[in-house]
């Protein structure tokens, strides 16, 4: 018989774990291949302009090396996500600085480093922008020098990648609604918020190894690209187009990842095609692997934004109307930006119940390079924005942010701004009270008040509600259609194929989990196929926290489909031990010469998602949480600190409780160092901390208790219950951390990353007038917002 | 080129290298020992820790030359035979990896602090630790292998 402990819910070890701490796992940098030649990337010193000449120094033998330009490009000179915009090299104009302009190789890595500088190019400027306001302002002013992208047919207008516009209801209703709202409203209270570009820092730099094999009449006959990256079937794509093959001619493997967090999303497609172009021209195995400055300066960050609200409140509490306007600056060229402005933009209303809303969004577009996927995908940023804003409501009409919240909460059945009912349970009263309860946010709230009165050391507690989707937005899911394999190996051990990557999430282990738990075999015994695209079906990228949910489902549907045809075609028992389960695959697999289960995405019943309107189910599963920050703000050193953090969150049923901690662990990590530490510095578009020494990641001295907390409730869409985990905790822990230093402080920040020279600025600008002038004394009312209208009447 | 020897692992080498290439290089290229990652290569990020002569450094800022008659450990030494030692057991157990990148830098850095502390309050945990970054973690897994560690030592150097 077969009664064995729980696989999911349990935690076995990792997958790949072994090879991880014996120090054994091959990542690309560990890798080489017979007579390999090493690349590298020319890239533009100006931010934008024509190129004039290229010439090369005379003091180098360039016949050691291969050069790669544009003019070499065997097809299409692009590398397309959503619009061919984006050039693989640039061939006569600049967009960004560190562009990347030639490609060299040579045998001898080291002989690289004066070629790159051998290379002389010769410009001709042009006027760059690069802020979100340079860039609408030129669109205002109409200054065709400043227009640096000229909208495409692919969508798009000057200087704007992408648009949104989303109601709450029908367009017209929605507005007349808002009038009525805003005429209505006992407040109306304003607020703008910013969030700065964030890298992503993951330890390993991107890096790949191409080959390229030519048939008999010397044409290009295949490529193979490795490399680090999360999404293998991306980079076949992009290499479709580069050389004009066909998919089943772009093999692409995906070796050990060293961390990504987006930041192998769509880069990979970039650095993976150059590097099969240099392959293409010497005839030799190229590898290239960006250094830390390189890889910092010219690869993607998360999207820098700005977020207004307006908002229509009653004077008991409760949401009337509100508009809510989101910009993201997107970077040179439209890359990812309007899908990761599609979740910012649906995610700006947050868990809250809206009679009327509108969210307008715009990607725009500046001379910086390109912005990416970064975890959370533009949730974070408006989720900032909303988080801090509702705080300034509750301030600005007297009531706590707990009560204004439960006022105001979403809950079971009720339809979100897009209009999609909330089917399955939602309980953000109760998390709210948990996590309240758990921080011991009540006590600490009256302790801290009495204490700040006499210490130069002001503590506080503050909070953020929040949810993410999981999957791919609206439509996205039926268009990725993804597939899945399950074999029966010949030692007889299933084996799961999937383009679903590991960098470290621990997509092993928990697909290995669903597949043992639903075929009732040892966790151990399951296999997961290396992510080769000639033998993994595309079960699409590894994004959008959509691997436990989607991707998990699909397995554990072949799980199940594969014990059905056991059952029927070789009498499998009901309740089979391991040996009578490998007994029947290896008779199967000796009729047929193979055991194979493959499924394919089968959308929900009842999901409805219009693309025009931007209305109807956005996702089919939502996580929900209720983050609280408690904070230290030194008010000689006006350093923050975060000295305690508890995450609660409600993500359906935990399948691994030990790598489901480490992802929220890890998330709030980065979600600290989004709000207190990480800072781009950026000059002419150029980042000029492009260095661990002076990009500041939070390190283990850095970081406050971080307690998790989990509520479990089932969902129908995922497997054994579960729900997408990996970007919600990126969302919540800045707006709490700047809840909590108002709290401490009384002082509204609304701006991140905020430093101690930030803090610093503001608190000597309100003592000393002299320095800062302009500032409003009243520490409530803060410089970025207003409040628009006292109450009305008493 | 010099010819620089010392010991790895336990074994002794002897290589005939420029005097200036980083370490971690020598490990890597020359010696093959590619367990020791560069994330930085400024001395910032931690992953190319080896124990030199017992002591935590950076391997990227290190010439080969200062190795000469030196006894490193990198993580390939830190097994025996295939046998994980403990320390890396409690970090598969705990989840102190996550993509592996840090791990073996992590490792080291976790030996080290354990020879000085064989019984580390979290704050020396924090600090010992402080030279490795892991984007991963957020560090709470990596200090709970290490307490596991370094409670199931003392607990065998109780029973012995």
């Amino acid at each position: 018989m077969s009664e064995r402990k729980p696989i999911l819910g349990g935690s076995p070890i990792r997958k790949e774990g072994r090879a991880k701490v014996l120090g054994a796992a091959k990542y690309i940098d560990d890798q080489e291949l017979p007579d390999m030649w090493f690349g590298a990337t020319v890239r533009s010193s100006i931010a934008r302009g024509t190129i004039r000449s290229i010439t090369f120094s005379p003091e180098i033998n360039w016949e050691e090396f291969a050069i790669v330009r544009a003019s070499d490009i065997p097809g299409e000179n692009t590398i397309v996500h959503l619009t061919k915009d984006h050039p693989c090299l640039a061939a006569n104009e600049v967009n960004h600085p560190e562009e990347p302009i030639l490609l060299l190789a040579h045998p001898d890595k080291t002989a690289l480093i004066a070629a790159v500088r051998g290379v002389k190019i010769e410009y001709d400027e042009l006027p760059g922008v690069f802020t979100i306001e340079e860039s609408e302002t030129a669109v205002e002013n109409n200054d065709v020098e400043r227009i640096i992208w000229p909208g495409s047919d692919q969508g798009g207008t000057a200087n704007c990648f992408k648009t949104y516009l989303m109601y709450s209801g029908d367009a017209k209703e929605t507005e007349d609604g808002l009038a009525t709202a805003f005429e209505n409203a006992d407040f109306i209270v304003e607020g703008e918020y910013h969030t700065g570009a964030q890298e992503q820092l993951y330890i390993e730099n991107n890096g790949v190894i191409a080959e390229c094999f030519r048939d008999a009449t010397g044409g290009i006959e295949s490529l193979c690209v490795r490399g680090s990256m999360q999404c293998p079937y991306y980079l076949v794509h992009a290499l479709t187009l580069v050389f004009n093959l066909p998919e089943d001619k772009c093999r692409v493997i995906q070796v050990e990842t060293g961390g990504a967090f987006g930041g192998k999303e769509d880069f990979p497609s970039l650095i993976g095609s150059h590097a099969a172009l240099l392959a293409m021209k010497c005839g030799h195995p190229v590898k290239i692997t960006y250094d830390r400055a390189e890889d910092m300066a010219a690869t993607t960050k998360r999207h820098p934004s700005r977020t207004r609200h307006r908002t229509a409140v009653s004077k008991d509490g409760k949401l009337l109307g509100g508009t809510i306007d989101v910009a993201i600056d997107g970077g040179a060229y439209a890359t990812l930006s309007p899908v990761v402005l599609s979740r910012a933009t649906i995610h700006a209303p947050g868990p809250y119940k809206w009679p009327h809303v509108r969210v307008k969004a715009k990607a725009m577009a500046t001379n910086i390079p390109p912005h990416g996927a970064f975890r959370g995908f533009g949730a974070p940023q408006s989720l900032f924005g909303l988080e801090r804003h509702m705080d300034k409501i509750a301030k600005t009409i007297g009531l706590t942010p707990e009560e204004f919240r439960r006022r105001n909460f979403l809950a079971t059945g009720d339809c979100t701004a897009t209009g999609q009912p909330l089917v399955e349970p939602v309980d953000m009263q109760g998390l709210l009270t948990r996590a309240l309860r758990e921080a011991g946010y009540h006590e600490k709230l009256a302790r801290f008040a009495e204490e700040n009165k006499t210490s130069s050391i002001k503590r506080g507690v503050g909070f953020a509600s929040f949810m993410h989707g999981t999957g791919f937005t609206g439509s996205g899911e039926r268009r990725l259609n993804s597939l899945v394999y399950l074999d029966v190996r010949e030692d007889g051990r299933p084996e799961i194929l999937v383009s679903s990557t590991e960098f470290g999430q621990g997509t092993n282990t928990i697909l290995s989990q669903v597949a043992a738990q639903t075929l009732n075999l040892p966790y151990e015994s399951i296999v997961v196929s290396p992510v080769d695209t000639s033998i993994v079906p595309n079960s699409g990228p590894t994004v959008a926290s959509r691997t436990a949910m989607i991707v998990g489902k699909l397995v554990e549907r072949a799980s199940l489909q594969m014990l059905t045809l056991l059952r029927n075609e070789e009498k499998l028992p009901e309740a089979h031990t391991p040996e009578e389960f490998k007994a029947a695959a290896l008779a199967y697999r000796a009729k047929h010469g193979s055991l194979r289960c493959s499924v394919r995405y089968e959308p929900p019943a009842k999901i409805y998602w219009d693309d025009e309107l931007y209305r109807g189910d956005a996702y089919p599963g939502y996580a929900w949480a209720v983050y609280v920050a408690e904070v230290a703000v030194d008010m000689n050193t006006y350093m923050a600190t975060c000295t305690r953090f508890d995450a609660l969150q409600e993500v359906g049923m935990v399948m691994h409780p030990v790598l489901a901690k480490g992802q929220i662990e890890g998330g709030v990590a980065q979600g600290i160092g989004y709000a207190l530490y990480e800072k781009c510095m950026w000059k002419d578009g150029r980042m000029m901390n492009n260095q661990m020494t002076n990009y500041i990641m939070p390190t283990s001295a850095d970081l406050p208790p971080i307690h998790v907390h989990f509520e479990e409730v089932p969902s129908i869409h995922g497997p054994g219950g579960a729900k997408g985990i990996g970007e919600l905790p990126m969302d919540g822990p800045a707006p709490a951390i700047l809840n909590a230093i108002e709290n401490a402080t009384g002082v509204a920040f609304n701006t991140i990353p905020l430093l101690p020279e930030d803090i610093f600025e503001r608190f000597t600008s309100f003592t000393d007038p002299e320095l800062g002038g302009t500032e409003d004394m009243d520490p409530a009312v803060d410089r970025d917002t207003r409040v628009e209208s006292a109450e009305v009447s008493a | 080129m010099s010819v620089i020897q010392f010991s790895v692992n336990g074994k002794r080498e002897s290589i005939d290298v420029p005097p200036m290439k980083r370490l971690l290089d020598v490990l890597r290229e020359d010696l093959h020992l590619t367990g020791t990652k560069e994330g930085c290569g400024e001395g910032e990020c931690g992953a190319c820790a080896i124990l030199f002569d017992g002591e935590l450094v950076n391997s990227c800022l290190v010439p080969a030359l200062q190795a000469n008659g030196a006894r490193l450990c990198t993580i390939e030494g830190v097994s025996t035979e295939g046998h994980l030692h403990p320390i890396q057991q409690c970090f598969l157990e705990k989840g102190g990896a996550q993509c592996g990148i840090c791990t073996p830098g992590m490792i080291l850095a976790t030996h080290h602090l354990l020879d000085k502390y064989p019984n580390p309050t979290m704050a020396q945990i924090q600090e010992g630790l402080a030279g490795n970054l892991c984007r991963c973690t957020g560090y709470m897994r990596i200090f709970e292998s290490v307490q596991q560690a370094a409670q199931q030592a003392n607990e065998l150097t109780a029973k012995s």
